[in-house]
């Protein structure tokens, strides 16, 4: 009695085996396409990285960090950790996962902030999306790097997608609160001088929901980093696979040299993106 | 009742039949005799919530119509209603003889960029936009280049009194320069129609009271025509040149505001009058009397001392021949020109009195009466002495007010 009926088990498996089966028949071409498309617009961004002498870089973001946080001091260290990557010997590898993490951004942006503003227009849409971005968030990622892998084959490409996955659903969600927080009065107002719902969006509610976005897009910024490390699983390149390297091999030092570099990432991604944030704020 | 009639010229609105249901099943309710039914019977039967019941009304240019009502009784639901802000249920709103209701959203918008602008209570400024470009806001929309809208706009910003803050953002102002930003706004598009929703209602008593007033210049200036919400008698007597009376959805007097202190429509209005503090509807003529004692100036001292005594007063007012006040006298000034010898009350007398016109309210008679100690004298407009007014007057004609 204490056992639940086997009659009413649901083969939800195999069904989800059978459809991927069919996906991969009959969208192979169309995925093939999509993932080659991907594959030159990061080998792009990751060529860029790499082509930027290394002290370009750690005199733009100390510089940026100086501006953006108001303090030279806050410059000097954010330029100082970047060296620290340096002198571990994983300048490239970092600059290879910033490129990735940069490329799932950019996605993430292209499609979440248009997915949020749509959301914060449509009860329906927002009820529908609402529990889907929830699945994205806590579906453990191993569950979705396998049908990833299966589609794009192994490499940068589904390191990205399932990148994206993960981090995609902040932005969308705070791009569709700041927008549907936006007070009522001041939309009110708009509609009443005329505008139309497009001019509500670009002069009215983008522009106030804009601290709330910038919010979603640090968050999204820290997913992606967080996420590009697990996707190296699958064959992207990067301080992800280093660390996946040294705990194969038991070289405590290598691991933890390479997961020092990516909390400076972290750090100093995190500090700019919400010095960015906070100062839109004012 | 709600049809006003007369020989009044071609309205510039006109509301004829007007509904709004909000709710899901708003066809069954105005299908059906259910509709005539009331506010809670509708809510119970078919869930959906009467905010207006069959409005009609007509605006003629340049009036200034007050909607008055308490909160909930549809008045700012109405005035949204007029450019669909809020889907009307039924009925037609004739803006410059068009059915707003009718009109396709571009044109429609049109409406609103062009024909009628609108103040709102909350203020509605854009905070992200300096005091130029909130004011500006209505003619960017409509496609006019830069150099024009701020020309129009810093027009406006001048004529509401805000000039030198173009810069600011909305959120270093003040309340009531907020509003005047608000106003600015709705008049840099130079619209015919001016829609006010409660706009002083926000501000504090002493504001709101300025803002009224310069309101007042500014209609009498540019002669819009003004639809002005609000839950207060005071502000609608004071502004409006009609007033209509709403109650739970329904409009259920129009008239002009000395009518409807007058001759309220029924029990709702009458209680709504009453609460009108007796010191902002009670006006100087009312409340004068006609003094025990006047004097002449050519009378003669002792005369005028006989006078004063046998009727028992301390002092009198002094008139002319033709009317006017000379001044007062007193015992004291009585008893000096009589020892001066003086022929007539020509000389002596106290002329700093208090003086006011019938039209004063007795709010604004109570700085008058606390800073001297004499009555007020009430003068026509031509300075002929009307009448007086006591301090006991004053005091006495706010406790029979309150006393009904």
């Amino acid at each position: 009695m204490t056992e639940f009926p086997k009659i009413f088990r649901i083969p939800l498996a195999d069904w989800i085996d059978v459809a991927m089966d069919w996906v991969l028949t009959a969208w192979g071409g169309f995925f093939d396409t999509v993932g080659d498309a991907i594959l030159k617009f990061l080998l792009q961004l990751e060529r860029f990285f790499l082509w930027v002498p290394w002290f370009v870089v750690v005199i733009f973001i100390g510089i940026l960090a100086w501006r953006l946080m108001g303090r030279w001091w806050h410059g000097i260290a954010m330029a100082g950790m970047l060296v620290l990557i340096g002198t571990f010997g994983y300048w490239d590898l970092a600059m290879m996962t910033l490129a990735l993490v940069t490329g799932a951004v950019i996605l993430s942006l292209v499609f979440g902030i248009p997915m949020g503003i749509a959301m914060a227009r449509s009860n329906l849409l927002e009820s529908i999306v609402k529990p889907i971005l929830d699945a994205m968030q806590t579906m453990p990622s191993f569950v979705y790097l396998i049908p990833a892998l299966m589609l794009f084959g192994l490499g940068k490409v589904p390191a990205l997608f399932s990148t994206i996955i993960y981090s995609m659903p902040p932005v969308i969600r705070l791009t569709n609160v700041g927008i549907r927080e936006v007070s009522k009065s001041v939309v009110e107002a708009a509609e009443a001088f005329g505008a139309n719902s497009w001019q509500i969006l670009f002069n009215v509610q983008l522009p106030l929901a804009q601290p709330s976005i910038m919010v979603g897009i640090n968050q999204t910024t820290m997913m992606a980093l967080a996420m590009v490390v697990v996707a190296s699983m699958i064959g992207a390149r990067g301080l992800g696979m280093e660390v996946l390297l040294a705990i194969n091999r038991i070289e405590v030092g290598r691991g933890f040299e390479a997961g020092l570099c990516i909390v400076i990432l972290a750090i100093i991604i995190d500090r700019i993106t919400h010095a960015l944030a906070s100062r839109q704020k004012k | 009742m709600p049809d006003d009639s007369g020989d009044t010229p071609e309205p510039c609105l006109e509301v004829r039949n007007v509904w709004k249901v909000f709710g899901e099943k708003t066809d069954s309710v105005m299908d059906s005799d259910l509709k005539n039914a009331s506010k809670e019977e509708i809510l119970e039967k078919s869930g959906c919530v009467l905010a207006l019941r069959n409005i009609s009304f007509k605006v003629t240019p340049g009036e200034f119509f007050v909607l008055m009502g308490l909160s909930g009784s549809g008045k700012s639901t109405l005035v949204r209603c007029l450019i669909r802000l809020i889907e009307p249920t039924a009925g037609e709103i004739l803006i410059k003889g068009e059915d707003v209701c009718r009109l396709e959203k571009k044109r429609l918008r049109r409406l609103r960029r062009t024909v009628t602008g609108m103040v709102f209570q909350q203020f509605g400024l854009f905070p992200h936009y300096t005091v130029l470009d909130n004011v500006a806001y209505g003619l960017k929309i409509r496609g006019i280049k830069k150099e024009d809208r701020y020309e129009a706009a810093l027009k406006a910003i001048e004529t509401v009194g805000l000039k030198g803050w173009e810069d600011s953002l909305p959120g270093a102002l003040s309340g009531g320069m907020q509003q005047r930003v608000g106003i600015a706004r709705s008049l840099a598009i130079n619209p015919e129609i001016l829609l006010m929703d409660e706009p002083f209602s926000g501000l504090d008593p002493l504001i709101r009271r300025e803002m009224q007033d310069e309101l007042v210049a500014l209609q009498d200036q540019l002669q819009k025509t003004i639809i002005f919400v609000t839950h207060d008698l005071h502000e609608a007597l004071k502004l409006g040149s009609r007033i209509a009376i709403m109650r739970n959805g329904e409009i259920i007097q129009v008239d002009a505001p000395e009518d409807v202190i007058s001759s309220p429509a029924d029990d709702y209005v009458q209680d709504f009058v009453q609460d009108a503090s007796p010191a902002k509807v009670l006006r100087a003529g009312t409340i004068m009397e006609t003094p025990v004692l006047l004097l002449y100036e050519w009378q003669g001292p002792k005369v005028a001392k006989t006078l004063l005594s046998k009727s028992d007063q301390e002092r009198a007012f002094v008139i002319t021949k033709d009317h006017r006040l000379k001044g007062l006298a007193t015992h004291e000034i009585l008893e000096a020109l009589i020892a001066d010898g003086a022929k007539d009350l020509r000389n002596r007398l106290i002329e700093d009195v208090p003086r006011c016109t019938p039209e004063m309210t007795v709010e604004e008679l109570f700085p008058l009466a606390t800073s001297s100690p004499y009555p007020i004298a009430v003068l026509d407009e031509k300075g002929k002495f009307l009448g007086d007014i006591r301090n006991r007057t004053i005091i006495n004609s706010m406790i029979q007010d309150t006393g009904k």
